[in-house]
């Protein structure tokens, strides 16, 4: 029994209507508790807060921070490593690297030393699961879970081009449970399928994907239903195509129409929003304000932001095409790594540079995102780590949402061509920290269904940051006084106290498993593997594991 | 006696079944010391099947029974050798910055033992 | 017992074992297990047939110290001793042990600040080195079975090395787009001796020795039109026409890939050579789909690049002796380290550095002490300082290994052996070691 009192903090807790009042919050073991009503009762440990800001530990919904493509780019990229600061050890912490794509230990003390304590890793091949799953092993503090890519899997091209909806769901459930993920997962629907096939991509949602006779409208719609019918916690979370194409606003607006009402979750929205046509870059411009007007009008959407910031990072993705596309821009060095059956893999190194119109225009998207969908609720923060930038630009993202003048300086240094083709010269909205509180822990532990996570409420995970309040926020969310994790004090002025492992958290499904056999015969068909060494057991979780429940339906 | 040969040492099959019998066993201590040559060198170094020689590299010396390849295996000038402890005694510790010796292609002398 | 049908009291089956001799790492083993011995393995090759069925368990101290039998406890306390004490430690092999055991070695080589490195520096480490270079184009081993109609084997000898390569991943299954199997595929292959792979091939090249890197760059000039001097034919032993044929296939085929083997990493040039054959992979590109991979060796060799690349950052040869990982190879890669004379210590596991390694890095492994880990002697476990007897992964432990294409296996073992695993040895050298640090801390 530890019993922990955070005593008069600024506590800001959307989820529970809090903003900024003085209160105090229990913590017994592990969970938030009501304050006891005895008056005898003396906690383990009192934090002082006065004056500091209490908040839920933070959520990332969208992050790539384990499996093989996040291990593909550190093996490939040294010198991202070098020049970054590295995490020393210490008597009680490992060490590890920075750079764009950080080591497993140096990940999950980065993201507890900024006030995160929940993070997803946005796409993993099932046949790789078991890998991701080591690596969680490995990644300290954090609470994780992944998404898992179908938008590109052979049994579910099949059974939509066969109208076979009952035993789509039974696959999905099966596959979720097989590898103990969260979420469904679609890249780039239809088009990495094309590239792996030797095409070059698809280019819009009715273009048929060869050999299997079906469009990317149908696996968007077909997907979206099966998360929905059953009963995932989060709903499906869309890559959709053409990413980062000049013009290709009409297509994720398409894909929003799609929906027809359908929840979804459209991921990296910055990377989607570009007018323009193909090779013309003088017409590239942003589409935000027409796509943001869409997101207001339809409750049913949700999305991230996919922030992009000026610096050297690394692109990483299953959208494969994408990788290639990349490469040829950019002329470096290009990994692609396809999965059989399921899945393709594409890695670049990238710099944004604030003299470069296409990157500056980029960034300026992102920032609109933010400023432009009215309910906070809808919209998470996310740099699509690392692909925008690494998630350790968190702090600085919210300042340029809770600070206007930092944000026209910065407006000031891009090229001048990018006020002309963006809005965000005449935005002025500012973020207030009760709307940071829930673009960066309220919402997305929302939207990904964590009933327990996001907020500071009774029965919630005693996961909380408190931070020093400063007029520079990044400063502010950077280095946060305290942070809780599961109740016991982890981090202290940005300092690892005690290494603890988080638990990994997964989906819940149930499936018919009438279907099995017909997917047995499928799979030792065409995989490489015995069809009894693919699911993934429970002790692979050796930190301890959470069976997210999914809705009755 | 002075003509270099280039050595490449590989797997073989018998040297794979045999490591699991163990290193230190005579099966595969007898086929990591087998050196396969081309008949015609054989010929010209008046080396028979079964042979001992003496290989030389930059940076040790080991001695081998000698073996003809099968016709075509091996060009005039190319040893074939059954990775072991033999042919890791012929690498030098130099690795050229890569952590790697040069461990084929490897400039020997080849000796026969009378 | 589920899934083990029990026949009789003695004799039991074992399905969906995994073979580890190799990279191939073939999860279809059929195991029949008489007591403590594999009397049977169905659908191994030859080299899985005699990993498994020479595999018993032998009389043996779990551990010897200095050549005299001791307890698991002494030995455990010897062996941290060492590693505690050391100025330059190193840690070294992994590849034939599990993931599980391999994430304990790293954190021993973070808590002493030691030099971790395993047998991937003296096999595919240049073809890392490569990858860092210029990237890699590669894929699963079902997406060759399911699409490949050109597959070209380059410097290495799959016969005799993977045996079961061609007729399980790459030339003999029929597949998804590849409905005729072995009819369907064109195969090539390249190297400077006409091995027993020869055969199965439909094209074979024989080079002159050396000359990899000039045969691969020359095809990639052809591949993007750049006008070659006839004259190579003498200098690379293929003629010019050859090569316009060869580039004609790669341009037109669905799904084309290059497996290279240790004939492009081992052979001077190294890491070079391979990016020769990445670079005219991914070239290719820009006509079809076109991939490049190596050809791994042991059985969880691609884990432990894994494994020390999550905790690192780096593939191998990284040090951890300024509390950091650093990474370079030559510097701190186990061959070096030792030849050089530096190391002062050595933690090393499932591999006979002292039987393979050169003259020079042997004769210094003998002057440290050092720790082995292996079920099986050697000349590197006659001369450490102290040996642990381990049980066999995949015979007798579980875990996890990574195939030669990072899919990650799970293991399923035939019996008990008497030994610890390898994880359970370094667990209980990295709990007295930790041990030992902080008694120092304190002190």
């Amino acid at each position: 029994m530890s019993l922990v009192k955070i005593a008069n903090g600024t506590v800001y807790d959307p989820t529970n209507n809090i903003d900024g009042v003085v209160q105090d919050i229990w913590i017994q073991d592990g969970k938030i508790v009501a304050p006891p009503t005895a008056t005898d009762v003396r906690p383990d440990r009192t934090l002082d807060a006065t004056g500091l800001v209490v908040m839920a530990g933070g959520v990332d919904m969208h992050a790539h921070i384990a499996g093989p493509k996040v291990n593909l780019a550190r093996k490939m990229r040294p010198e991202d490593k070098r020049l970054a600061p590295p995490v020393r050890r210490t008597p009680n912490t490992r060490s590890g690297t920075v750079g764009s794509v950080p080591s497993t230990f140096a990940t999950g003390y980065l993201y507890a030393g900024m006030g995160y304590t929940t993070v997803f890793d946005a796409a993993i091949p099932p046949l790789a699961a078991r890998h991701a799953h080591e690596e969680f092993g490995d990644t300290p503090i954090i609470d994780k879970g992944f998404f898992l890519l179908f938008g590109n899997n052979h049994y579910v091209l099949n059974q939509i081009a066969a109208n076979e909806p009952e035993r789509l769901k039974a696959f999905v459930g099966w596959m979720l449970h097989a590898a103990k993920a969260y979420a469904v997962k679609v890249v780039n629907p239809g088009g990495i399928e094309v590239w792996k096939g030797g095409g070059d991509n698809v280019h819009s949602l009715d273009e048929s994907v060869e050999h299997f006779n079906v469009t990317p409208r149908q696996i968007i719609t077909s997907l979206t239903q099966t998360a929905m019918d059953l009963g995932l916690p989060h709903p499906v979370h869309i890559h959709c195509n053409n990413l980062g194409l000049p013009g290709n606003w009409n297509t994720t607006l398409a894909t929003m129409q799609a929906l027809e009402g359908r929840r979804a979750h459209l991921t990296h929205i910055q990377f989607h929003s570009y007018g323009g046509g193909l090779g013309e870059q003088s017409q590239f411009c942003s589409k935000t304000t027409e796509l943001a007007d869409y997101v207001n009008a339809h409750p049913n959407l949700t999305v991230d932001v996919g922030q992009v910031l000026f610096g050297e990072t690394t692109s990483m993705t299953g959208d494969g095409p994408l990788g290639y596309y990349l490469h040829k821009v950019t002329g470096r060095k290009w990994t692609n790594a396809d999965t059989e059956m399921e899945a393709g893999c594409g890695i670049v190194p990238i710099t944004y540079r604030e003299k470069s119109f296409v990157h500056a225009l980029q960034w300026a998207i992102g920032l609109e995102w933010y400023l432009l969908v009215n309910d906070p609720w809808r919209i998470a923060m996310s740099t699509d780590h690392p692909n925008g930038g690494s998630f350790l630009a968190y702090p600085e993202i919210i300042q340029l949402l809770m600070d206007r003048t930092y944000r026209q300086e910065v407006l000031k240094r891009v090229p001048p061509r990018v006020l002309e083709c963006s809005v965000l010269k005449d935005l002025d909205r500012e973020y207030s920290l009760y709307e940071i509180a829930i673009i960066t822990r309220a919402a997305p532990a929302r939207m990904l269904g964590l009933k327990h996570k996001g907020h500071l409420g009774i029965g919630a995970d005693g996961d909380v940051a408190i931070y020093t309040p400063n007029a520079n926020k990044l400063d502010m969310f950077a280095l946060p006084r305290y942070v809780l994790k599961g109740g016991v004090v982890i981090v202290e002025q940005g300092e690892i106290r005690e290494e603890l492992f988080g638990r990994t958290l997964y989906a819940a499904t149930s499936y018919d498993d009438g279907v099995l056999p017909d997917i047995q015969k499928w799979f030792e068909e065409y995989y490489t593997i015995q069809f009894n060494n693919y699911p993934v057991d429970e002790h692979y979780m050796t930190n301890g594991s959470t069976a997210v429940a999914c809705s009755n339906r | 006696m002075d003509d270099i040969f280039i050595l490449i040492p590989g797997r073989t099959s018998r040297q794979g079944t045999t490591l699991n019998e163990g290193k230190l066993k005579a099966d595969f201590i007898e086929e990591t010391q087998t050196l396969f040559m081309c008949p015609d060198d054989m010929t010209r170094r008046g080396v028979v099947d079964g042979e001992r020689v003496r290989i030389r590299s930059e940076f040790g010396q080991v001695e081998l029974t000698c073996k003809a390849a099968k016709t075509g295996e091996l060009p005039p000038g190319l040893l074939f050798l059954p990775y072991g402890d033999p042919s890791s005694r012929l690498m030098g510790g130099e690795t050229h910055c890569t952590g790697m010796p040069d461990s084929k292609g490897m400039d020997v002398q080849l000796e026969k033992l009378l | 017992m589920s899934e083990a049908a029990v026949m009789d009291a003695e004799t039991r089956i074992v399905k969906d074992a995994t073979c580890t001799f190799c990279g191939c790492v073939c999860d279809d083993m059929e195991l029949t297990v008489v007591g403590k011995r594999i009397t049977k393995a169905k659908n191994a090759c030859v080299l899985g047939k005699a990993w498994f069925l020479n595999h018993h368990i032998e009389e043996h101290a779990v551990a010897t110290i200095e050549g005299k039998p001791a307890t698991l406890e002494e030995g455990v306390e010897r062996a941290a001793q060492i590693l505690a004490n050391a100025r330059y430690p190193i840690v070294y092999g992994l590849s034939d042990t599990t993931c599980e055991a391999q994430r304990v070695a790293v954190s021993i080589a973070d808590r002493v600040g030691a030099c971790v490195d395993t047998t991937t520096s003296v096999c595919h480490g240049p073809s890392g080195m490569a990858f860092q270079g210029v990237g890699e184009v590669t894929c699963t081993l079902g997406e060759v079975k399911n699409r490949a109609d050109l597959v070209i084997f380059w410097g290495g000898n799959p016969a005799e090395s993977h045996p079961r390569h061609w007729t399980r991943y790459s030339l003999m299954p029929k597949g998804l787009f590849v409905p005729n199997g072995r009819k369907g595929r064109t195969a090539v292959l390249v190297d400077v001796r006409k091995s027993k792979s020869a055969a199965a091939a439909d094209i074979f090249w024989q080079i002159k020795p050396r000359k990899d890197f000039e045969v691969l760059w020359a095809l990639r000039a052809l591949v993007k039109g750049v006008e070659i001097d006839p004259a190579i034919e003498q200098e690379t032993g293929i003629s010019l026409a050859q090569m316009q044929d060869l580039v004609q296939r790669m341009k037109s085929c669905k799904f084309g890939i290059i497996f290279f083997g240790m004939g492009l990493s081992m052979t001077r040039g190294k890491h070079m050579n391979v990016e020769a054959a990445l670079s005219l992979a991914r070239d290719l590109n820009d006509y079809t789909r076109f991939y490049a991979k190596p050809v791994r060796g042991h059985g969880n060799v691609t884990g432990a690049d894994n494994v020390v690349a999550w905790q690192t950052g780096y593939p191998f040869g990284v040090s951890l002796g300024r509390g950091y990982p650093r990474f370079n190879p030559g510097e701190f890669t186990t061959s070096d380290t030792l030849a050089r004379g530096e190391a002062d210590a050595g933690l090393i596991i499932a591999s006979d550095p002292a039987g393979n390694f050169s003259q020079p890095a042997r004769e210094h492994l003998k002057k440290i002490p050092y720790i082995a880990l292996d079920p099986h002697e050697s000349e590197t476990t006659r001369g450490a300082t102290v040996h642990f007897c381990t049980a066999t992964y995949g015979i007798n432990t579980p875990g996890t290994v990574y195939r030669m294409d990072d899919v990650p296996i799970p293991l399923r073992p035939a019996f008990d052996s008497p030994f610890p695993s390898d994880e359970t040895v370094l667990r209980a050298i990295e709990k007295r070691v930790r041990e030992l640090l902080r008694e120092r801390l304190t002190n």
